[in-house]
């Protein structure tokens, strides 16, 4: 048995705000910042890193290339 | 001595663009040119030097077409008449503003708008001046028999990618149409893509390579102060062109007193009212500019410091003149001498215009 | 088991997802959540995947992506507003071999450039044509557009587009999946991870039917613009969803390749 691990780097100065990303994710890992970049965006970030499976649904619907995904299989030991 | 023909105007066009190695023809018929695709179409030389020859949906698309294939490097023409060449006005700007060379040639007839199917100058403005929109100029040639028509295709593809510039041959429904011996041009391959690598690789669209920035073939610039800096360029090539490019022929200029400018058709009706004016005794020369644009402003400049007047024949209401006033600039009379509408001038009236106007005025 | 640190997931090997190399370190000028972006990168990445960067040359038209140059990094032709599905036969006729796409927005596509669409098409002209439909004209400030639909408000449809006066959204794609010379005319969006998978499906293999030589592959995005229709992004794909789906609906219109339509070909006329 594995888990999937994930991890999403944004491009924090790249990011537009567009809120898309948050909305496609589906375990509900993105937000975006209450803080601005220097262009005075809110920039996605992840808010619940922990709940990240690496599926890419937020870089796919990105229209800024500002996403990379990270992904991998954690061994899970059985009880 | 090359191969010899009796052919019509628009009909060496097509045979020329094959034998310089022309890569591709886009057009769309119209009267009186239609002849050029016609035998284009007859000859596929598609099957002998693979060259493409495609009829467009319209002028419009037909120049869009030279757009594409002069990007790629390649030696690309098209030809029509008048109205089309309006419509075509938009991508003549845009090449001239990408810095794409290719040839266009305008069988022109008369106008304004569906005008006329018989001959006319009536495009010398718009042919000289731009005719598109913005700052721009195309290399004009006129050719004044069958035999320059196949000579200048050549001449007009050597200048535009020289000057990387669109070139026009500016002729009429008379020359297009006229039936003339011809001593046809040798034929030169077509470039290899390798030969396009070499000689135009540095600007054309030939697919990115890692050694080089991607080529973008575009007239768009949106800051104003870089915008100027390219037109800066553009003006440089055109007064470079001004200084090595400007061809006339002079008939009997030497001894001249009067001089008749002329070019395409209206320099052959004249050159006989130049005999019939000689043979009363009046020494009158011919100046037939070839270039009409660069325009060989220098020479008649010079030539208005010994002359009493020069009378300018076109088929027009006075358009070549207005060159040629500003080459004189005020150092003698210049008058005018046309017919409109896509009639053509007979040498006696020309004989008449320079006698009431000049010799005797 | 310890807990995995964001550090040891982070790493060069365990990467899924990120930005193709086809695409320059330009940011791109669009507005936030416009679904240009999302379709250059997908162009990009196929072209990356397809390793054919050398061999493929874009036309730009003019609109919001007049500029989209300055994204993909291979070579490119910007055309004259509407014309560049000519533009791409002339440099497609003159080298063949080359992979040429054309990419256009609704007004650039399907009003002022609509003869050179239509006549590419029916040429069967091996190239792909990518059209961007978003109802609206976005970069001079969302005036109407050929596709705006019925009684959509933009700055020169105030009141909603009434076909009274203006006539009837055209659905540019059903007309030329009847031409004889398509290959492949497909209607794709990318508003979910979903729909992104397929649409890059479908210009995958456009751009594989164009080296195959048989017919124009085109693909149409139903696209939002979040600025020119004033909601934010992810309104619009609801917005996109609910109104212009139903009249645009999504899928494969043709997909094989050139009619032949040797059974028309007529005799010789006899003199």
């Amino acid at each position: 048995m594995a888990k999937v691990r994930g991890a999403v780097v944004v491009d924090q100065e790249c990011c537009k705000g567009c809120n898309l990303c948050v909305v496609a994710c589906p375990e509900n890992v993105l937000g975006l910042h209450k803080e601005v970049n220097s262009k005075g965006y809110h920039y996605s970030h992840m808010v619940s890193p922990e709940n990240c499976i690496g599926c890419m649904n937020c870089g796919m619907v990105c229209p800024d290339s500002c996403i990379t995904v990270y992904r991998v299989k954690v061994p899970v030991e059985q009880d | 001595m090359g191969e010899l023909r009796l052919m019509k105007g628009n009909e060496v066009i097509a045979e020329a663009a094959i034998r310089c190695g022309c890569d591709a023809y886009f057009g769309y018929p119209i009267t009186p040119q239609s002849e050029v695709m016609e035998t284009l179409m007859a000859r596929m030389p598609w099957e002998e030097t693979g060259m493409v020859v495609l009829q467009a949906e319209s002028e419009v698309a037909a120049i869009n077409m030279m757009y594409g294939g002069a990007s790629a490097g390649r030696k690309v023409m098209t030809s029509s008449s008048s109205p089309g060449i309006s419509l075509m006005s938009e991508g003549i700007s845009y090449m001239a503003g990408a810095e794409l060379p290719g040839v266009v040639v305008n069988v022109q007839r008369g106008g304004p708008g569906l005008g006329t199917i018989q001959p006319s100058q009536a495009d010398y403005l718009q042919a000289t001046k731009g005719g598109g929109h913005g700052d721009y100029r195309l290399i004009v040639l006129a050719p004044s028999s069958v035999q320059e028509m196949n000579d200048f295709v050549d001449l007009a593809f050597e200048l535009s990618f020289k000057y990387r510039n669109p070139a026009m041959i500016l002729t009429d429904g008379v020359i297009g149409q006229m039936m003339e011996k011809v001593e046809l041009s040798d034929f030169k391959p077509r470039w290899t893509d390798e030969e396009v690598e070499r000689l135009n690789g540095s600007w054309a669209a030939t697919g990115k390579k890692p050694n080089r920035e991607r080529a973008i073939k575009t007239s768009l610039e949106l800051v104003a102060e870089k915008q100027e800096i390219i037109n800066q360029g553009f003006q440089a090539k055109y007064k470079k062109m001004q200084e090595e490019e400007v061809r006339y022929e002079m008939i009997h200029c030497d001894d001249a007193e009067y001089i008749i400018v002329a070019f395409g058709v209206s320099a052959r009706i004249s050159q006989k009212a130049v005999d019939l004016l000689r043979e009363q005794g009046h020494k009158v020369g011919l100046f037939r500019p070839i270039t009409l644009y660069p325009f060989p402003s220098k020479i008649i400049n010079q030539m208005a410091d010994k002359v009493k007047g020069f009378l300018s024949v076109e088929m027009n209401s006075g358009q070549m003149i207005e060159d040629i006033l500003l080459a004189v600039s005020g150092k003698t009379k210049v008058d005018h001498f046309g017919r409109m509408g896509g009639v053509i001038a007979t040498p006696g009236e020309v004989v008449d215009a320079m006698l009431t106007k000049l010799i005797g005025g | 088991m310890a807990e995995l640190q964001l550090a040891d997931i982070i790493k060069p090997e365990n990467k899924v997802y990120g930005k193709s190399k086809i695409m320059t370190d330009t940011p791109l000028h669009y507005c936030y959540g416009c679904s240009h972006g999302v379709v250059h990168k997908l162009i990009a990445e196929v072209i990356e995947e397809l390793d054919i960067q050398e061999e493929t040359v874009g036309v730009a038209p003019v609109g919001c992506s007049v500029m989209m140059y300055n994204y993909i990094d291979i070579d490119w032709m910007e055309a004259a507003h509407g014309r560049a599905p000519a533009v791409a036969t002339g440099y497609k006729r003159v080298n063949p071999k080359k992979y040429v796409f054309s990419y256009q927005g609704d007004g650039d596509l399907a009003a002022i450039g609509t003869a050179e669409t239509m006549h590419a098409v029916n040429r069967g002209e091996n190239i792909v044509m990518i059209f961007i439909n978003n109802a609206t004209y976005g970069m001079t400030g969302g005036q109407m557009a050929p596709t705006t639909m019925v009684g959509q408000v933009t700055s020169t449809s105030p009141y909603g587009r009434n076909v009274d006066i203006n006539g009837y959204p055209l659905r540019i794609t059903e007309l030329l999946a009847m031409l004889p010379g398509a290959a492949y005319v497909t209607r794709q969006s990318v508003h979910t991870p979903a729909n992104v998978r397929k649409c890059k499906k479908a210009i995958r293999k456009a751009f594989e039917n164009s080296a195959k030589n048989i017919g124009t592959s085109f693909i149409e995005v139903v696209s939002t613009c979040n600025s020119g229709w004033k909601i934010d992004p992810v309104a619009a794909n609801q917005w996109m969803e609910e109104n212009m789906f139903p009249f645009y609906p999504l899928g494969d219109l043709k997909d094989g390749e050139r009619d032949s339509f040797e059974q028309f070909s007529v005799q010789k006329l006899k003199k």
